[in-house]
């Protein structure tokens, strides 16, 4: 632990002015056209990441949380598209930008990790050939000083004796270690915004813990932006400070963490966080609590809102129209029970 | 004292990994090493750890996908080992797996009637023309309706294929169910389901769960007792709330610190491990722990030379760590510990 303080402190801190907002993003939709018909994987997404914040989207397999992140970096693959919306990044939409400027902004100002680590690095290549590479194109230095600082990001993400392990193959580290060093190529070029796809899912959660708390302190001394993409909420109510929570392609709430995991207003982040297996000490053993059903077919998603058959609260509206994204005292929520002009409203 | 229903003795299982000219074995992957529990009838046995602890080379080895390299397995007292063939195949009749993957577990090419009715017509548990309505039966059990029968796994999802999976080993009427990760591959709120699905199975049949896992806040829903592993050797064996309330050996200390958590008030102080859990083949001498240990006092006093035998702290309280030495004269060392908490 002493020796990666020491690495720490060696980083440069970077002077924190008034937060802005770094990247923003209004009404995205991505579709995948099929032969089988069309899937709505993100319909009208709209948040924003302020500078230094983490926000964290969470929501189960199908949710749209990983298709927009990837519409966000522009690394949809076809037949994925973004058919209506705007990334504004530090005021820039991203989505105008020519290939050749997106490429610049992207391991530089903005970086991504992503949810395979056995499947991100090149296996024909050595660590440091695909590190070195990285950084050299980014920040222009020279061999010499991209294999220095190559040696130093691997040093900061605990990899021990980094100078060996540079010239290792991806096959010859374990999954931890690929995931280490997917965050080291992600963190050399110092990006405003760093996007996490599932950074710890593959990995166990002694090591997890190591890898969010390095993600915690770099956060704190290069004062990066986090978009933390995950299921585990978890790891949400520990590391993020706002959550958007996403189902079937759209935003069904958004609040700060603490708000968020102290009072869900969203009868599916309830249903969800009722049906984690609780670390709490308790003498009985009941059942867990369930979300009844499961998550409808993305092709023919229902006509009203679209977990109105899995809702122990369902209304008579809920199978005609989708709710808007209603919004009261900071907090946003997609349902019928929180319309101001109903009978309930967010305030009740 | 009910008898147990499996008991495992010493056992261990090495793979290979290099030889020398003649064909000598060299290096050794230790996967599983000298581990001994009783699993008792009815209860849930959970065993975790993280990847690579050998918690699944156990599972196999109880269906005998994997043949121990020394060690017993008793079943009902006899040795597995020692089973005359008819006696293994109604031994295997009575140990059933199901599978952490709900995607490549199941025959693509099959119906999931096939799928469920194939263990019965192969053993020919029930004459032909009873088996269709044994299946529909099976799938009512696990939340599937009967008229599934004539699809295929693809169209279902993966709650709906750990369904199927559960089925099919429920249709060997087993005694002992070895659950492999059932619910790491699925979403929360279907974890929930199944997880709940199992324990009702539980009831319904008397079953016997050994559950292998790595999320600890599953194993704490499902178990009775609980099994930690680390490296190929069980580091602590207790009855679920005395694990969870008092857990002893660092290693459990450090691994249920390190569960993220939703509410802040059940968040423990978090115990950070430095580096990376050292490779299993060709393990040093001594406690597999001790390079990446807090708590070892000064100077190591045996934490590196020497394996900790697994001994009782409490009744039904089992650690195999040398701050916890059987002999008497090993005060200093617990003061040592209880300094260290």
């Amino acid at each position: 632990m002493a020796e990666r303080r020491h690495d720490l402190a060696e980083e440069p801190a970077v002077k924190r002015g008034e937060p802005g907002v770094l990247l923003e993003v209004k009404g995205l939709s991505t579709d995948f056209v099929m032969n089988r018909g069309t899937v709505h994987a993100a319909i009208d997404v709209s948040f924003s990441v302020r500078e230094g914040e983490v926000l964290a989207i969470v929501g189960e397999s199908g949710s749209g949380k990983s298709v927009t992140s990837l519409s966000v970096m522009r690394l949809l693959q076809r037949p994925g598209r973004v058919i209506a919306g705007e990334v504004l990044f530090r005021g820039r939409d991203l989505l105008e930008l020519p290939e050749k400027e997106m490429r610049a902004i992207r391991g530089d100002q903005m970086s991504m990790i992503f949810q395979e680590p056995m499947t991100s690095l090149n296996p024909v290549f050595t660590i440091e050939n695909q590190l070195v590479e990285s950084i050299r194109t980014h920040m222009k230095l020279d061999r010499k000083a991209a294999f220095e600082r190559a040696v130093r990001m691997l040093g900061l993400v605990g990899i021990p004796s980094p100078e060996k392990r540079l010239k290792d193959y991806p096959h010859q580290m374990s999954g931890g270690m690929r995931q280490r060093v997917m965050t080291a190529m992600a963190l050399s070029c110092r990006p405003q915004l760093l996007i996490a796809d599932e950074p710890t899912t593959a990995l166990d959660v002694t090591i997890q813990a190591q890898i969010l708390s390095l993600i915690g302190h770099l956060r704190e001394k290069i004062g990066m932006a986090v978009l933390l993409i995950t299921h585990d909420l978890g790891v949400v109510a520990e590391t993020a400070d706002r959550v958007v929570v996403m189902y079937c392609g759209r935003v069904v709430e958004e609040a700060a963490s603490e708000e968020l995991f102290d009072r869900p207003l969203h009868p599916y982040t309830l249903g969800l966080l009722r049906s984690i297996p609780s670390m709490e000490d308790t003498e009985d053993d009941e059942a867990l609590y369930m979300v009844p059903g499961m998550v409808p077919n993305p092709l023919n998603l229902p006509a009203g809102c679209a977990f109105e058959d899995r809702c122990e609260r369902r209304g008579a509206r809920c199978t005609s129209e989708v709710p808007e994204l209603y919004e009261a005292k900071g907090r946003k929520v997609r349902c019928f029970l929180y319309d101001p002009a109903g009978v309930e409203g967010l305030c009740a | 004292m009910t008898e147990p229903l499996l008991s495992i003795r010493h056992l261990s299982k090495h793979f290979p990994v290099d030889t020398d000219l003649l064909g000598r074995t060299t290096s050794v992957l230790k996967a599983v090493d000298d581990l001994s529990l009783d699993i008792y009838p009815g209860e849930t046995f959970g065993l975790v750890g993280e990847s690579g602890c050998g918690k699944t080379t156990v599972g196999k080895m109880l269906v005998n996908l994997y043949r121990p390299t020394s060690g017993e397995i008793l079943y009902g007292g006899r040795d597995l080992a020692k089973l005359t063939t008819s006696e293994r195949r109604a031994y295997h009749r009575e140990i059933q797996l199901i599978f952490q993957d709900p995607y490549s577990s199941l025959n693509p090419r099959m119906t999931v009637g096939d799928i469920v009715s194939e263990p019965i017509r192969v053993n020919r548990l029930l004459p032909p023309d009873k088996v269709d309505d044994r299946v529909s039966y099976l799938l009512n059990c696990v939340g599937l309706s009967a008229n599934c029968k004539n699809r295929y796994a693809h169209e279902f999802s993966g709650g709906q294929r750990q369904r199927i999976g559960i089925a099919r080993a429920l249709a060997m009427e087993p005694k002992l169910i070895v659950c492999d990760e059932p619910v790491s591959a699925l979403d929360v709120s279907i974890q929930a389901q199944v997880l709940n699905l199992l324990s009702d199975l539980s009831d319904q049949f008397g079953l016997t769960y050994l559950f292998i896992a790595h999320g600890l806040n599953v194993v704490k829903h499902v178990s009775d007792r609980v099994g930690v592993m680390y490296l190929g050797r069980l580091v602590e064996v207790a009855e679920k709330r005395e694990l969870y309330r008092n857990p002893v050996h660092p290693y459990t200390k450090a691994l249920l610190s390190a569960i993220p958590v939703t509410n802040p008030a059940h968040r423990r102080e978090r115990i950070l491990l430095e580096g990376t859990v050292a490779s299993p083949i060709d393990p040093p001498p001594g406690c597999r722990f001790c390079s990446r240990c807090y708590a070892k006092p000064e100077g190591a006093g045996g934490c590196d030379s020497e394996m900790p035998e697994l001994v009782e702290v409490s009744p039904g309280h089992f650690v195999s760590c040398h701050l916890f030495a059987a002999e008497e004269g090993d005060q200093e060392m617990r003061a040592l510990h209880e300094e260290a908490r």
